[in-house]
């Protein structure tokens, strides 16, 4: 390895994060206790490398040390151990060559020699200063081999040309798309699947009910061949349900906007508000008019046997439609009970 | 208790030992050498040169022995202690394994290594190594690092044990060395190599098991081996810690240090480590007189006629004047003869700091000694900056505010201890109404079971010195540090000859003046042993006989200038800031003429017809201890074998000035004594300090 040692001309007397980066330090300060700040040196250098134009000056080094009270030496010490702190200015489009044995079997040679045709020696900034370069080890895309990474981005299954490509453009000010470069999606074949292309395989035909089990005793009995295919979709209130008992309430139709929020009462939640509603109650009076009957239908229908006395929603939603609050509905309307938020608050 | 110790089986001899121990220790208890290269007693365990490797039976690979906890290991499966060896094929093979990889990138510089002969890995190589290099490849080259003024440094040499490193952050308690990049590109290293500004930056030197990092004055001067080695005591600062000091022929060729628990560890502050070339520099070797406004050589009988002149003065118009370096033998010679002339106005105390004239000594000592503040829980400090005046005792401080959470507190000018502390205030109206005050620092000494108050001797210097003396005596009574077995009270000297000579009693007699008074000019005849700290300027006509080493300031205002020997050309009594009794040894001989102090003034009585009662260095120290019981025994600090002297309150009249602020302690730590001064490493250490360019560094 080259030794790495800070370009102290080029990084100049100061550093100052950009303002945008100061709620991004602190959301990463906030992780650490104020005396054990300094865990948080890691993610403070990449956040003044990427403030620094790609690399990380002796200023800006200072400066993290100072934020996190570290000593200098303390921070020196991280900055040069991780090769990732470029220590040297970089060019606005910085290309790590990934030169690890895959990628290197799949052509990271030609990139090489591209990248030196077209910008220079290693670490060396275009005079327009857009382009510089460096070999990494493994980027762990080598399923895409070979591949570079610009700034944050993979650029995948490149060849010269498309390397090569590649570069003028971002050279002319271009943007180019990261990805692979061969037609192929994500890490797929090329030119689409290979295996497991069968259209039977996707449309449910091939399905069978599982009649043997592999490795099951020879002595056992065979499963049982289902009655009825599986629910496609199972939900709480879609459960079969014993025979209908009791009496169902009266239901209402209730213009939007004048329901009432029943996820006050405690012991219904969102899914049990929506189920209410599907069956037509909307208003705390519904509720509190409820006979014994009326509940055990109810119950029925929710399949929460006992639920309705046994959290006495009756007596809560009497309460709550004569305008009172109970215990339960203040802390409901301090949005301090998750379950009975809308859904899609946060 | 017997849960808290581990039964080993070490080289087949069982043996217990408490479980907190590492396996290195337990093998050392059990006789066996370990050697090691990172490991190091006062410093964390590192772990990473791997030269310590132990076989543990039934371990699939050796063991780190200096990393691996003796509480942490398991019984064998049939319940035996473990068995652990530390020789035969399977460790000597790991080891020389080892060392093979240590040498792969080692030069074979040894040659022209100054840690030749005395090098941890030449040692070890012999030892352990193989015989020969089979290693055919390129060797790393490293480059050298600037590291100031002391330290030189050849990286290629280093093995990253990081002992230095631990060394600065621990015990110097300045973060100022690392090791960057990684694997083959590891280089220890200082930030953007600056030179280190600890006090005690030396010691690295002394750690580095290798030539990575050697002493730069002493650098090609010699061999180990053709060293003199005389076991000594500094006496750059009032600590007196154990040193070493090596010649060849009449030359000091530098000076290291010797472990001793109670004083120093095994630590020397850079001043008393590297100030022997100013024992070479700048000496008075001959008698001198000053003929027509010129001093000029001459022999010892002219010198001594000459002072037989100036002494014939009336008795109350000379002065005797003690400087900071003075032993405790010239001290009481110069007294005996004073006292025979009927002169009373004698002084010890250059500075003026206002103690030791009450004849209670555990007033001027540090009463809970150096080590003591292992033990104590709170320690407030008046007016000391012990990283300048004590830098050797400033990292006991840090040591026990690291491990013991010792709290401490500093009345005084704020400055960078390498600790934390609370300021309580930069003047003595700190110490009203501290007892109750609302803070850390005050909770903390209250209810501190050893509090230890140390009150520095440069607040005692001032005016209201005294009433300070005794504002620091009320508050610690207040606050219970004296009790039954612990003397919480103490006085931080900074000047090495101090306590010695307060021993002896050289403070103003009956009728005496002190320094102040000396200095004011009144006197026909001054008699100055080395203080040159004292302020000469005004003595007008005054005659001036100088007794000293070296041609300082006092040398300079001087009308006869008698040559004395040098700390390392003695063997002299000195009585550090506990009370702590210790001698130096003679490592080479006093420069040209000059002779040892007691002897001048033994000689000189003679001439005076006043002859002192004894004819040798031994027949002194008979009438000293016979004076005054403290010399009977040596290298013993009373500490709180004084608590019932320091009980009673002090009396004094005058009030403390309040609100004035105290001062720094010292001003240069580098050049606080006429040896110091004399030493180009110190000039160079002191304007590196401020920030110019020195020779060294533009190098």
């Amino acid at each position: 390895m080259a030794l790495r040692r800070f370009d102290i001309e080029a990084g100049g007397d100061s550093f100052a994060f950009l303002p945008e980066t100061e709620p991004t330090i602190a959301f990463w300060l906030a992780k650490y206790p104020d005396d054990k700040k300094r865990s948080g040196v890691i993610p403070l250098l990449w956040l003044a490398q990427k403030d620094n134009a790609g690399w990380l000056s002796e200023p800006a080094m200072r400066e993290v040390a100072d934020r996190l009270e570290m000593p200098y030496i303390r921070v020196y010490e991280v900055a040069t151990f991780y090769t990732m702190f470029r220590l040297q200015p970089v060019g606005k489009h910085h290309i790590q060559l990934c030169g690890t044995t895959p990628c290197m079997l799949r052509g990271a040679n030609d990139l090489k020699t591209v990248c030196e045709a077209k910008i220079g020696p290693k670490m060396h900034v275009t005079d327009d200063g857009r382009l510089s370069w460096e070999e990494v080890e493994c980027l762990g895309a080598c399923v895409n081999a070979p591949m570079v990474q610009i700034n944050d981005y993979y650029y995948e299954d490149l060849t010269p040309d498309s390397l090569t490509e590649i570069l003028a453009k971002l050279q002319n000010g271009a943007d180019v798309k990261p990805g692979t470069f061969i037609d192929r999606l994500n890490s797929a074949p090329e030119g689409g699947a290979k295996s497991l292309v069968e259209a039977e395989l996707y449309d449910g035909s091939r399905s069978k009910a599982v009649k043997t089990l592999p490795n099951l005793p020879s002595d056992a009995p065979a499963p049982a061949e289902p009655k009825t295919p599986a629910p496609a979709k199972k939900t709480l209130i879609e459960t079969t349900k014993p025979a209908a008992t009791g009496e169902k309430p009266e239901a209402l139709k209730v213009a939007a906007g004048e329901e009432d929020d029943l996820k006050r009462i405690k012991g219904i939640g969102p899914v049990n508000e929506t189920a209410l509603n599907a069956l037509g109650f909307y208003k705390f009076s519904q509720v509190a008019a409820w006979t014994p009957v009326n509940i055990a239908w109810v119950e029925n229908e929710l399949s929460f046997p006992g639920r309705v006395e046994r959290e006495d929603w009756i007596a809560q939603a009497k309460t709550l439609a004569a305008g009172e609050e109970t215990a339960f509905s203040k802390r409901v309307d301090a949005g301090e009970v998750e379950s009975s938020k809308d859904e899609g608050e946060d | 208790m017997t849960d808290d110790l581990f039964k080993l089986n070490i080289d087949g001899q069982d043996i217990e030992v408490p479980r907190s121990y590492t396996l290195m220790q337990a093998c050392e208890e059990a006789g066996a050498e370990i050697p090691r290269f990172c490991y190091h007693e006062r410093l964390s365990v590192a772990g990473n040169c791997r030269m310590c490797l132990v076989q543990w039976q039934g371990a699939p690979k050796p063991i780190a022995s200096c990393a691996q906890t003796v509480g942490d290991m398991r019984m064998n499966p049939d319940g035996t202690p473990p068995n652990i060896l530390t020789n035969g094929n399977y460790v000597e093979k790991a080891r020389s394994g080892v060392m093979e990889f240590l040498l792969i990138n080692h030069p074979l510089d040894c040659p022209i290594c100054d840690q030749g002969g005395e090098c941890d890995l030449q040692d070890q190589a012999v030892a352990y190594g193989r015989s020969t290099s089979r290693y055919a490849e390129n060797k790393r080259a490293v480059e050298d690092k600037n590291m100031g003024p002391l330290v030189a440094t050849i990286m290629t040499r280093c093995i990253q044990c990081t002992r230095c490193v631990r060394f600065a952050a621990e015990v110097a308690g300045v973060e100022e060395i690392g090791m960057i990049s990684r694997g083959e590109g590891a280089e220890i290293t200082t930030y953007l190599e600056q030179s280190l500004t600890s006090e005690l930056s030396g010691n690295v030197i002394d750690l580095c098991p290798v030539g990575a990092l050697t002493s730069k004055p002493y650098a090609y001067n010699a061999r180990p081996w053709e060293l003199r080695k005389t076991a000594s005591i500094d006496i750059m600062d009032a600590m007196g810690s154990a040193i070493r000091v090596d010649a060849k022929g009449d030359a000091v060729m530098r000076i290291m240090p010797v472990v001793n628990e109670e004083v120093n560890e095994e630590w020397l502050s850079d001043k008393s480590r590297f100030i022997w070339d100013g024992l070479a520099r700048q000496r008075l070797d001959t008698p001198y007189v000053r003929k027509g406004g010129k001093l000029t050589p001459v022999n010892w009988g002219e010198a001594f006629a000459a002072a037989k002149d100036a002494l014939s003065a009336p008795a109350d118009k000379i002065g005797f004047i003690a400087g900071d370096l003075i032993e405790v033998e010239q001290a009481k010679a110069a007294l005996d003869l004073a006292r025979a002339l009927g002169v009373q106005n004698t002084d010890c105390r250059p500075a003026g700091a206002q103690y030791g004239t009450d004849g209670v000594r555990e007033r001027y000592l540090l009463n809970p000694t150096l080590m003591g503040v292992e033990e104590a829980d709170a320690l407030l400090l008046i007016g000391v900056n012990p990283r300048k005046e004590a830098a050797v005792w400033n990292a006991r401080i840090r040591k026990a505010w690291l491990w013991n959470d010792l709290k401490v507190g500093l009345i005084g000018e704020a400055v960078d201890l390498t600790y934390d502390y609370e300021h309580l205030g930069d003047d003595p109206g700190a110490l009203d109404g501290l007892f109750g005050r609302d803070s850390e620092m005050a909770e903390a000494l209250r209810n501190a079971k050893r509090p230890m108050i140390v009150v520095g001797e440069s607040v005692l210097c001032r005016d209201d010195g005294a009433a300070i003396l005794k504002a620091v005596h009320d508050y610690a009574l207040e606050v219970q540090a004296v009790t039954e077995d612990w003397a919480g009270f103490g006085v931080l000297h900074s000047a090495a000859g101090r306590v010695g000579a307060l021993d002896v009693g050289f403070v103003p007699g009956e009728a005496g003046v002190d320094t102040a008074s000396m200095l004011a000019g009144d006197l026909e005849t001054l008699v100055v042993l080395g203080a040159d700290e004292a302020d000469l300027s005004k003595l007008g006509d005054t005659k001036v006989i100088y007794v000293g080493s070296h041609g300082d300031a006092g040398a300079a205002a001087a009308d006869i200038i008698l040559p004395s020997a040098a700390y390392t050309e003695m063997a002299a009594t000195y009585v550090n800031t506990e009370g702590r009794v210790q001698m130096t040894h003679r490592a080479v001989q006093p420069k040209g003429e000059a002779r040892e102090g007691w002897a001048i003034f033994r000689a000189l009585s003679d001439v005076l017809a006043k002859t002192l009662p004894y004819d040798s260095a031994d027949a002194l120290r008979d009438q000293l201890r016979d004076a005054n019981a403290v010399f009977s025994g040596l290298g013993f600090a009373p500490g709180a074998s004084g608590v019932d002297a320091l009980k009673a309150p002090i009396e004094v009249a005058g009030s403390v000035d309040a609100a004035r602020p105290f001062g720094a302690a010292i001003g240069d730590f580098y050049l606080t004594n006429p040896v110091a001064r004399a030493s180009r490493t110190m000039a160079e250490c002191s304007m590196q300090k401020q920030g110019l360019e020195t020779a060294v560094a533009a190098e």
